[in-house]
C-alpha cells in the first residue's frame, strides 16, 4: 500500500522529533501511584486512546486530507486548541508539533510543511503537524490517523517501562491488544470532529508541570 | 529545496549562526562548573547562550542562574525523559529547538554551550547538535579512566581532566592519565584543570576562544 514507509517512519519512536521526552501524563500517574503495574497501565492507555487518541486521530485525518490549505490547518489548529482544556497539555502538544514540523521538513521537504509552519508559526498542535507530515510523507488520511492513535499511547507506555521497570514484553502485549481501529473514523467536516475530554489527563498534566523532580517534559 | 529556503537554521554548513559547543562527561565531573567558568572568562568578549540537559530537576540551570555569570534568560533547560544520551545523540530535536530559540531571542550569538546530563563513557554529541565537543572527566574516577577510552574520551575535540586538586587525595597519577589520554586520542588536545582553584578555567577558555575565532572566519556571511 502506498504511504506505508511514511507511516512506519512517523510511528517509529526513533523518529528524531522530541517525542522520547514526553510521557503523556504517565510520569505523574506513576508518581502518584495511579499506575503501578501492567493492569493499571492497560487501563490508562485504553482511556488515553479512547479520548486523546480519538481526537488526535480525527485531527490528523483532517489535516492530512486538507490539500495545501493554510486556512484549513489554522482552523483545525484552533479546533485542537479548543479541545485541550489543560494549558500544560496545550503547551506539550504545541512543543511536540513544532519539533515534528522541523524534523519532517528536513526528511520530506514539501510545500505543505512550509505552509503549515507559516500558518501556525508558534508550532501547530501535534496531531495537525502529524497529519501534514503524513501528507508530505505520502500517507493516506487513514494512515495519518493510525499514526496519531498509535503515538497517543506509545510514549506513555515507554515512559512507564522506564519509570517502573515493567517487563517491556508485557507492555508491548498491552499495546498490541489496544483497539486502534475503533477510534479511527473518516472525517468530512470540521464541525463534526469528536471532542472527547479526559479531565484526569488534564489534571495529571497540570500537576506534572508543578512537580519539582521530573524526567519528562509532559 | 524551497521548503527550507526561509529557514537558515537548517543550513547544515552553519553559516550565520553561533558555534555550538557540547560539554559532556560522567556525572559530577564538573560540566556545570566548566560551563560557569567559561561564562565567567568569555562572557565579557563573546555573546553567549547556554542549554542545560538536567536529568531530574533544573538543578544545573538554577546553579548557573544563581552563579550570576550570565543573564539568566540566556539559559534554557531541556528535559530528557530518562535518557540524557538520547537527547544529545539520537533525538536532538528539543536541544536544537532550545539553541535556536536562544539565537532567535538574543542573536546573533558567538557561542552556545550545550551541557549534557551526566552520563557514562559512551555518551557523545551528535554532529547535528554540536559543532565541537568537550568531554570532562575528573581525577576521582581513578587514573585508569582515560585508558578505558570510549567515544567521548577518544574523539572529543578537547578532553578536560578536572579536579586535579583532588589527585593526591584519591591517589590519581596525573602523568599516567596524561600519557594514556595522549595515546588513545592520537594527538588531540587534553587539558588538566582545577576549577576549584581556577574559577575561570583559563586554559580551556583560551582553547574555546580559539575555536570560536576560526568558526567565525569559516562561517561568516561570505555569501552576503
Ligand atoms: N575539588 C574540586 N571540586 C570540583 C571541581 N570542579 C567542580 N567541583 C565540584 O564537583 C561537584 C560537581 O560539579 P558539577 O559542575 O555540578 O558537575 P557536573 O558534571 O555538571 O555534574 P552533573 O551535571 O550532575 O553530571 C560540585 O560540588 C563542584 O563544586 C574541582 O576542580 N575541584
Ligand atoms: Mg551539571
Amino acid at each position: 500500500m502506498d504511504g506505508l514507509p511514511g507511516l512506519l517512519l512517523l510511528a517509529d519512536s526513533r523518529l528524531p522529533a522530541g517525542g522520547h521526552a514526553h510521557s503523556g501524563g504517565a510520569e505523574e500517574a506513576c508518581r502518584i501511584g495511579a499506575i503501578s503495574g501492567p493492569e493499571d497501565l492497560a487501563r490508562f492507555l485504553r482511556g488515553r486512546l479512547a479520548t486523546a487518541g480519538r481526537v488526535a486521530a480525527a485531527l490528523a485525518w483532517s489535516a492530512c486530507a486538507a490539500a495545501d490549505a493554510e486556512s484549513a490547518w489554522r482552523l483545525l489548529d484552533a479546533e485542537a486548541d479548543a479541545r485541550i482544556a489543560s494549558p500544560a497539555q496545550r503547551l506539550a502538544s504545541r512543543t511536540q508539533g513544532r519539533l515534528l514540523v522541523r524534523t519532517a521538513k528536513r526528511i520530506w521537504p514539501s510545500a505543505a510543511l512550509a505552509a503549515l509552519a507559516r500558518a501556525v508559526p508558534d508550532g501547530a498542535h501535534h496531531p495537525i503537524a502529524l497529519g501534514v507530515a503524513a501528507q508530505a510523507a505520502g500517507c493516506t488520511p487513514h494512515q495519518a490517523a493510525m499514526a496519531a492513535a498509535y503515538t497517543s499511547v506509545t510514549g506513555a507506555a515507554t515512559a512507564a517501562v522506564r519509570l517502573l521497570g515493567l517487563d517491556p514484553v508485557t507492555v508491548h502485549r498491552v499495546l498490541a491488544e489496544l483497539p486502534y481501529d475503533s477510534v479511527i473514523a473518516e472525517q468530512h467536516d470540521w464541525s463534526a470532529l469528536p471532542a472527547h475530554a479526559a479531565p484526569a489527563l488534564d489534571l495529571l498534566a497540570e500537576q506534572h508541570l508543578r512537580t519539582e523532580v521530573r524526567l519528562f517534559v509532559s | 529545496m524551497s521548503a527550507n529556503h526561509d529557514d537558515h537554521h537548517d543550513a547544515p554548513d552553519g553559516h550565520g549562526r553561533a558555534l555550538r559547543l557540547g560539554i559532556g562527561g560522567p556525572v559530577g565531573s564538573g560540566k556545570t562548573a566548566l560551563t560557569a567558568a567559561l561564562c565567567r572568562s568569555l562572557g565579557p568578549s563573546l555573546r553567549l547562550g547556554v542549554v542545560t540537559n538536567d536529568i531530574y530537576t533544573t538543578e544545573d540551570a538554577d546553579f548557573l542562574r544563581r552563579a550570576g555569570v550570565i543573564d539568566p534568560d540566556r539559559i534554557m533547560a531541556v528535559q530528557t525523559g530518562c535518557c540524557p544520551h538520547t537527547a544529545i545523540r539520537d533525538d536532538i530535536a528539543a536541544n536544537i529547538d532550545a539553541v535556536e530559540t536562544l539565537e532567535e531571542r538574543f542573536g546573533p550569538l558567538d557561542l552556545v554551550i550545550v551541557e549534557s546530563g551526566g552520563d557514562n563513557l559512551t555518551a557523545t554529541f551528535s554532529r547535528g547538535l554540536a559543532d565541537r565537543q568537550i568531554f570532562v572527566l575528573d581525577v576521582s574516577g581513578g587514573d585508569k579512566v582515560p585508558r578505558k577510552g570510549g567515544p567521548g574520551v577518544t574523539s572529543a575535540d578537547l578532553l578536560v581532566v578536572n579536579k586535579t586538586d583532588l589527585a593526591p587525595m584519591v591517589g590519581a597519577d596525573l602523568t599516567v592519565m596524561s600519557r594514556d589520554a595522549a595515546a588513545v586520542r592520537e594527538g588531540k588536545p587534553v587539558l588538566f584543570t582545577s576549577i576549584r582553584e581556577d574559577r575561570g578555567a583559563h586554559s580551556v577558555a583560551e582553547w574555546v576562544a580559539g575555536i570560536v575565532e576560526s568558526w567565525r572566519h569559516q562561517h561568516s556571511h561570505s555569501h552576503l
